[in-house]
């Protein structure tokens, strides 16, 4: 309940609604204590007195009844009307949607069609019918808005119902021997309530909107009594000579329902246990970039270059660094894996490169990323927008997520093209046919017309390799391509890749977690932990000879095919959270090697390439390690 | 898709011959005998169980249902006692008007909505979202007959710019100008409200879209942006925004029963509250039903397009 209150007080437009709220309830509540005439005796001589005059606060309508005293008196109505039929409504329908939710079958068939026919009508046309069978009046507009409101309930209720009807802790009450009616009080209303709860609050201000609406009419509060929508009402007809009297109950109805809305946007954040984990989002075309130190000096390495390039997320008072100075380049015709375990910051420095990475929070904070010596970072969003596809393309992770559920792969491909190049619809279709037979898919004509979901994951993969060639890019980064398909078709993909790459030249850097993928296609590998490269070097002296702890412990859980039983290593524990990493090197909480020195200062990735074998093509080798397992 | 507006109209009956029962038993509820109602309290006995023969009121209730089903079926709304014609004429004309009060506000709320949702997603909490976030929240809060009413006080009566209140002006009006003239107001401040719901509902469905992976993919093959966002992400949005629009079109159709009376138009909403305030059960059973099928009608035509635009949902 505390922190409920702390999450509704903290959203500062809640806190003024309940402020106007609050000031709105004790005017009303101490009116009776006001020195205000009756509001019901008539004066016709002062008809239409102006606010301000003498004795009249707000003035006087035209029987010169006082509009203060009829506000007052006006707005207590409204308030008790609004909220004893949210109140009534709430009930009815959550009793209705409980049962209903709970019982299920035939019961939860028939009560569940009913509701349906019910909200099968504009709301006022039942709202309308109700009165005209009741008779105008208060009390029979407020039945009528309560009635109109209790299909609603009754639905939302009987959704969260039926979900939790089927739950463990239902069955076990159930088990218990505890009868229908208290598993219905003690087990399922304390979890529905929330959901009444935000129910009511955001139904309350429409439902005092909707009894005024009906008082508007003539069909609810009779003369001499008054709400404030039957003070809106009768005003109308002076409209024009006296607006006052019609400005004033509006204003109020106004304020009230802003109020109530303003604190049931409030309450339903502060439940929502979806809102409060800070739902994240990232509306932004590129990653912001907000580098706190001097842009690295251009070298001349690779055709891509990473340099201590760093990206970090900004999640209120935390901030995460996902990749910490990270220095990758790879070269044309060139494979470089990236390697780690999930969150080690291996996809988010791929994503850095062409500014995709979620915005907000994501954030670079420091480095270049240059393609052909011009630094990606600092280009407008024309110009990045102008080479994402075109010079370095993306095949990602699970292609039913990574295409558009809603577009024919044909229409997705032709679009990749059309975004850079000047052609027909026809002739992209072509080339979107060639680029489909190009990764093998059998039928490809077909397949153009076809939405992801009529494809398997294979397939989908391979479009998403076809959409990657699209523009015959230099660089194809590739984040897990192969981690959702079973093997046979990983290998298909993965000496697909292979052959484009000695074909056409490309640069690709292929991220796994995986090292026999490693193995088969790359050149290089990086090994990445807690957003920070461990280790580097050419593919196999890397996995012959692993120099890092954490990369030989890495391979050691690699289950050799053929190599007889045995007992799998893991790593033990976790890689660090990393809006807290540790001083000195991040796995030396899990590294058996690990020493005091370990824990303090900055470790550098330290090493050359080796004297004499620093031979065109052969890459460095260098580990950030005190106590490398091998000497580089 | 043939069979399945087929599918969906046929499943619509039930739906249909339930409102019928509906109103019908609501409207049974009435005290009193109808007859007396129309012939006033002076008439004598004989007179009202003579009505009450003639419009078939002494037979049992459910007898009464299948005449007065039967009857409608065959277009006989029955007869307004108040208006003294045919119910189906009334309701037709005066739905006409509705019709083009509710639709131009339908329209203006899902244009406008969506447009606002989508700059305020695009722009999350920049100053276009605050700005459009603080706007919707005043829209939705006003009771639309309280702004109809301000409407009227600054453009009709201070500026003297739009015309106070029906559909053509008495004399000389009459053509689509005229119309146009007459209907800026009404339809303003019918719209304002579901405007205010649909931006707000879009702005979320066109946040939560904005996060998905297909985005991201887009973005990563170089489309541009401004077609990242009206083509991608609100194609996609447009999945949860438009069943919200189906529901508004029952708010505006309802709110236009305010606005009708506000801006003296001559609608279908105004006609049943006139009936209610007569006690003309007839006229309110027939525009009710009649109403609340065109209603349901217009939801199917929401669902079937929701089936063009997602390939998923098997038709």
């Amino acid at each position: 309940m505390t922190t409920f209150l702390r999450l509704l007080f903290r959203n500062k437009l809640a806190g003024l609604g309940a402020v106007v709220l609050g000031l709105i309830l004790v005017l009303v509540l101490i009116a009776p204590l006001l020195p205000l005439p009756d509001p019901n005796v008539t004066a016709t001589g002062d008809r239409f007195l102006r606010p301000f005059s003498e004795g009249h606060l707000l003035g006087t309508d035209h029987l010169g009844r006082d509009l203060m005293a009829r506000l007052m008196h006006g707005t207590r109505v409204s308030l008790a009307i609004g909220l004893i039929s949210a109140f009534a409504a709430a009930f009815v329908g959550s009793a209705i949607g409980i049962i209903a939710g709970y019982f299920g079958g035939r019961i939860d068939n028939l009560i569940m069609r009913g509701i349906d026919m019910l909200m099968a009508f504009p709301y006022i046309l039942l709202a309308l019918a109700i009165v005209a069978a009741l008779g105008p009046g208060l009390m029979n507009a407020l039945i009528a808005v309560a009635a109109v409101n209790v299909p609603f309930f009754a639905r939302n209720i009987r959704g969260i119902t039926v979900s939790l009807a089927g739950r463990e802790f239902i069955d076990a009450a159930r088990l218990a021997g505890l009868g229908h009616t208290r598993i219905i009080t003690s087990e399922l209303l304390p979890n529905v309530l929330p959901v009444i709860v935000i129910g009511i609050s955001t139904t309350v201000g429409w439902m005092i909107l909707e009894t005024a609406g009906l008082s508007f009419l003539g069909l609810g509060s009779q003369p001499p009594d008054a709400d404030l929508g039957s003070m809106l009402g009768e005003a109308r007809a002076a409209l024009i000579t006296a607006p006052h009297t019609s400005v004033v109950p509006g204003l109020m109805i106004f304020l009230i329902v802003m109020s109530i809305n303003l604190l049931g946007d409030g309450v339903r954040d502060a439940l929502d246990p979806r809102l409060k984990s800070g739902a994240l989002s990232r509306p932004r075309a590129t990653t912001l970039v907000d580098r706190k130190g001097a842009v690295p000096e251009a070298d001349q390495k690779g055709l891509l270059n990473l340099q201590e390039l760093e990206t970090q997320f900004h999640v209120g008072p935390r901030i995460y660094r996902a990749v910490n100075r990270v220095s990758l380049h790879v070269n044309p015709g060139e494979c470089l894996g990236i390697i780690g375990e999930s969150g080690s910051g291996k996809s988010v420095t791929a994503l850095s490169v062409m500014g995709l990475v979620a915005s907000p929070p994501g954030v670079v904070t420091g480095g270049a990323v240059r393609y052909g010596g011009e630094d990606l970072l600092s280009a407008s969003y024309e110009s990045l927008r102008a080479k994402r596809g075109e010079n370095v393309a993306y095949i990602f992770q699970d292609p039913l997520a990574t295409l558009h559920p809603l577009y024919k792969i044909g229409d997705q491909l032709i679009e990749a093209i059309q975004s850079h190049h000047d052609t027909s619809r026809t002739e992209a279709r072509a080339k979107a046919l060639e680029l489909l037979k190009s990764v093998r898919i059998p039928n490809a004509e077909q397949r153009l017309d076809n939405f992801p979901h009529e494809m398997s994951g294979g397939m989908r993969q391979r479009v998403g390799i076809a959409m990657a060639l699209a523009n015959d890019p230099d660089v194809i980064i590739a984040d897990e391509p192969t981690t959702a398909l079973d093997v046979t078709v990983q290998a298909q993909i993965l000496a697909l890749l292979d052959e484009l790459r000695r074909e056409r030249g490309l640069a690709i850097i292929f991220i796994t977690h995986d090292f026999g993928v490693v193995a088969q296609l790359c050149d290089r590998v990086a090994v990445m932990y807690a957003g920070q490269i461990v280790e580097e070097g050419p593919t196999m002296a890397v996995l012959d000879a692993p120099a890092h702890p954490y990369t030989k412990r890495l391979i050691a859980c690699v289950p050799e095919l053929g190599g007889g039983r045995r007992e799998l290593a893991t790593i033990p524990g976790l890689p660090p959270v990393v809006d807290n990493l540790p001083e000195g090197c991040a796995f030396a909480a899990r590294c058996d090697k690990a020493s005091e020195t370990c824990r303090t200062g900055t470790i550098a990735l330290k090493g050359t390439a080796r004297e004499g074998m620093a031979l065109e093509g052969m890459a460095a080798r260098a580990v950030r390690c005190l106590f490398p397992e091998e000497a580089i | 898709m043939g069979s399945y507006i087929l599918k969906r109209l046929i499943s619509a009956i039930p739906v249909l011959l339930g409102i019928t029962v509906i109103v019908f038993l609501i409207m049974a509820m009435i005290p009193g005998d109808p007859a007396t109602a129309i012939l006033g309290s002076y008439a004598t006995p004989e007179n009202v169980e003579k009505l009450n023969r003639d419009l078939g009121l002494d037979k049992p209730l459910v007898q009464r249902y299948f005449i007065w089903l039967g009857n409608m079926l065959t277009g006989d709304f029955g007869r307004s006692f108040s208006l003294n014609r045919p119910v189906l004429d009334e309701i037709l004309e005066r739905f006409s008007a509705t019709l083009v009060l509710a639709g131009t506000s339908f329209v203006l709320c899902a244009v406008l909505g969506i447009l606002a949702g989508v700059i305020s997603a695009a722009r999350q909490y920049g100053l276009a979202d605050k700005l459009i976030t603080f706007v919707v929240l005043i829209g939705i809060s006003v009771p639309s007959f309280f702004l109809g009413m301000m409407m009227i006080l600054i453009f009709a009566v201070d500026l003297r710019l739009l015309p106070v209140s029906g559909m053509y002006a008495i004399y000389g009006g009459g053509d689509l100008p005229d119309l146009i003239r007459h209907l800026i107001m009404p339809a303003g401040a019918l719209a304002a409200v579901a405007t205010g719901v649909v931006a707000r509902m879009s702005r979320s469905a066109m946040l939560e879209v904005l996060r998905q992976d297909y985005i991201r993919t887009a973005r990563a093959k170089g489309v541009k942006e401004r077609r990242v966002l009206m083509g991608h992400a609100l194609r996609a949005a447009m999945v949860a925004i438009i069943p919200v629009l189906g529901i508004q079109a029952g708010f505006v159709l309802s709110g236009a029963v305010y606005i009708e009376m506000v801006f003296q138009w001559p609608g279908v909403g105004r006609m049943l509250v006139d009936a209610i305030l007569k006690r003309d059960i007839l006229l309110v059973q027939g525009g009710v039903v009649f109403v609340a099928a065109c209603y349901v009608l217009f939801n199917i035509a929401v669902d079937v397009a929701q089936s063009l635009l997602d390939p998923r949902i098997k038709t």
